[in-house]
């Protein structure tokens, strides 16, 4: 059981509040992204639920218990660091072994459950080695490994992958999403890649200066995003976000076009523009077109074969039931 | 740009290397050569000196007059005694500064360091009079705490810079691993401090070995070590040169071979956090 539950949590340090009061409940194997530009709070919330950080008020619960005044080590959590933080005078095995050690397994027990997680690690060849022989990925599984052993209620990892190079990232963020499969137990991960979110949360918590902007499964936030910062954040390209006169006509303050809802053509459609930068992905090409609809320029995704000249002339037609309209505060208009 | 090193810059540099160590040197090796000397050819001119008979007549003599071994166990006791007591004050006192810092944690570490710029003339008559209350004059008690004092700040600066150099994630993933409060320090911390550690402990016995101002002053008999021993043999009816040669290579040997063995360790200790 991982059912992890924060009422009115909130944190300060000195007169600065990073976290005002928040609730949030995270469910029993449940795969949750705290996601959010860098300084938003993520990492402190992640470290209120570890215990790392004491909160300034409100109440963590874990399966139902107050955690709040217990100490990091008691809480049945286990976490992964970006800096993975192992053990540098310890072997790899010594360092798997180490949560199994303080909770007081018998050797046998220890060398067995050590074992099996270096098996499934892929880590068997390199029990006896220290940290700093290892690469940057075999670390953070190594890592893994450690949080693994102990059964934990809730994996908790502070952005495990930003070390990483791009090629290893993605490699690792599937393992990970493998592990989550299989085990079944509750997991928290923080990120500021949007990416990393959407492929791998059941649940993503959008975090914005303490705040929670929104909380939903990686469609929800992507198909009914809950204000503007939500509609910029998730999704990759950016949405486009046009206000003015362009909005107005949509009873809107604010309107946001995804760069995939966006149709090109040379001949006819609702916005005139030309062509700036072409991305050429294969797979996709992303145009910059500069329309008189907006002062900056709106991003067209368009299929990988499509070619076209810099500062060509070509019209673009969003389409209209995946506009999104948004008030003068920002938020959503249904 | 890197610099052509010809054979001849370089024989040229070997010989400059070794002139300044041999001026620096040359006080130790004088010293050792004169304790090899009768107390008469001690004091001819240089050459001369070089030229009469060697003898080990004044360590003799020195070892008949006064008991070095038990002014070298003092020196040990004080030494060791002094540093192992402060590093227990220390280590928490250093771990708190460098993992748990408030506001105030760098004054307090630049309080304490002033304390070392007072000169301790300052405070000797309050001292002594406060030994002579605690009926602590004249024994290695007063002495490991007095010492033990003086060379905490340093102990607990040391201590500091070394523990500041441990990521905390480390200690938080050992806390989140179950490790309690002294778990934590003991098969996480201390094993990742060992070299701080050891480069600390070498350094302090160094400085409690070597302090003369207040173990030639709080001490007369018995507990004197081997400052006091030295500091015998230069009376006001004149000085004994072969016998103080030899009472000061005695008293030095010691402290001299240990740092020899730990010089790569004390110079890793000491210019640790300087170049990375």
């Amino acid at each position: 059981m991982g059912q992890i539950q924060l009422n009115k949590v909130s944190k300060s340090f000195g007169n600065v509040e990073v976290i005002p009061p928040l609730d949030l409940t995270i469910e029993d194997g449940e795969f949750v992204v705290f996601v959010g530009p860098s300084g938003c709070g993520k990492s402190t919330l992640l470290r209120l639920i570890a215990g790392l950080e004491d909160v300034s008020g409100g109440h963590v619960l874990i399966d139902g218990r107050d955690a709040t005044e217990t100490v990091p080590a008691k809480r049945g959590l286990a976490m992964v660091f970006q800096s993975y933080a192992l053990y540098p005078h310890m072997s790899v095995r010594k360092n798997i072994a180490f949560p199994l050690r303080m909770a007081g397994l018998d050797k046998a027990e220890q060398a067995r459950k050590v074992e099996q997680a270096a098996e499934v690690l892929n880590l068997t060849d390199y029990l006896d080695r220290r940290p700093g022989q290892l690469s940057g990925g075999q670390r953070q599984r190594v890592a893994i490994g450690r949080a693994i052993v102990r059964e934990p209620e809730a994996f908790l990892f502070d952005e495990p992958l930003s070390n990483l190079d791009a090629a290893l990232r993605v490699g690792m963020r599937l393992e990970i999403s493998e592990l989550h499969k299989r085990l079944k137990t509750t997991m928290i991960y923080v990120t500021h890649d949007q990416v990393e979110a959407m492929t791998m949360a059941d649940k993503i918590v959008v975090l914005q200066a303490g705040f929670i902007e929104q909380v939903g499964s990686p469609l929800e936030l992507y198909q009914r995003p809950r204000n503007v910062f939500v509609a910029g954040f998730i999704g990759s390209p950016k949405m486009n976000l046009i206000s003015g006169a362009e909005a107005a006509k949509h009873d809107a303050t604010t309107i946001g076009i995804r760069p995939e809802h966006i149709g090109i053509s040379q001949t006819e459609g609702t916005w005139k523009g030309t062509v700036g930068v072409s991305e050429h992905l294969g797979s996709d090409t992303f145009f910059h077109v500069q329309c008189n609809a907006s002062p900056e320029p709106i991003t067209v995704r368009a299929t990988g074969e499509l070619s076209l000249q810099y500062g060509a002339e070509v019209w673009l037609t969003p389409r209209q039931e995946h506009l999104h309209r948004f008030d003068e505060n920002g938020l959503r208009i249904e | 740009m890197a610099r052509a090193i010809t054979p001849r810059r370089k024989a040229l540099n070997t010989a400059i290397a070794w002139a300044i160590g041999l001026v620096i040197f040359f006080p130790i090796l004088w010293v050792f050569v004169l304790s090899l000397k009768t107390e008469g050819s001690a004091i001819l001119p240089p050459l001369d000196v070089l030229r009469a008979p060697w003898t080990f007549e004044s360590y003799g003599l020195v070892q008949e007059r006064s008991n070095y071994f038990r002014h070298f166990s003092n020196s040990v006791i004080i030494a060791v005694g002094s540093t192992f007591l402060g590093l227990l004050v220390a280590v928490p006192a250093a771990w708190a500064m460098a993992f748990v810092p408030s506001k105030r944690t760098k004054n307090i570490l630049l309080w304490m360091l002033s304390t070392k710029m007072l000169p301790a003339v300052g405070v000797l008559y309050p001292i002594y009079l406060l030994f002579i209350r605690m009926g602590l004059l004249d024994s290695r008690l007063g002495l490991t705490i007095v010492l033990m004092l003086i060379n905490l700040p340093i102990i607990v600066w040391m201590l500091y810079t070394y523990f500041r150099e441990i990521p905390g994630e480390i200690l938080e993933a050992a806390r989140m691993d179950g490790a309690s409060l002294r778990e934590e320090v003991l098969y996480v911390l201390t094993p990742m401090a060992i070299p701080g550690m050891a480069s600390t402990v070498l350094l302090n016995i160094i400085l409690a070995w070597n302090e003369a101002f207040w173990t030639l002053n709080l001490t007369a008999a018995q507990a004197a070590p081997l400052t006091a021993f030295i500091a015998s043999y230069s009376s006001p009816e004149g000085l004994f040169y072969a016998k103080l040669s030899a009472a000061s290579v005695m008293a030095i040997a010691p402290i001299l071979i240990m740092g020899w063995f730990s010089q790569k360790q004390l110079v890793r200790g000491l210019t640790f956090g300087a170049v990375k």
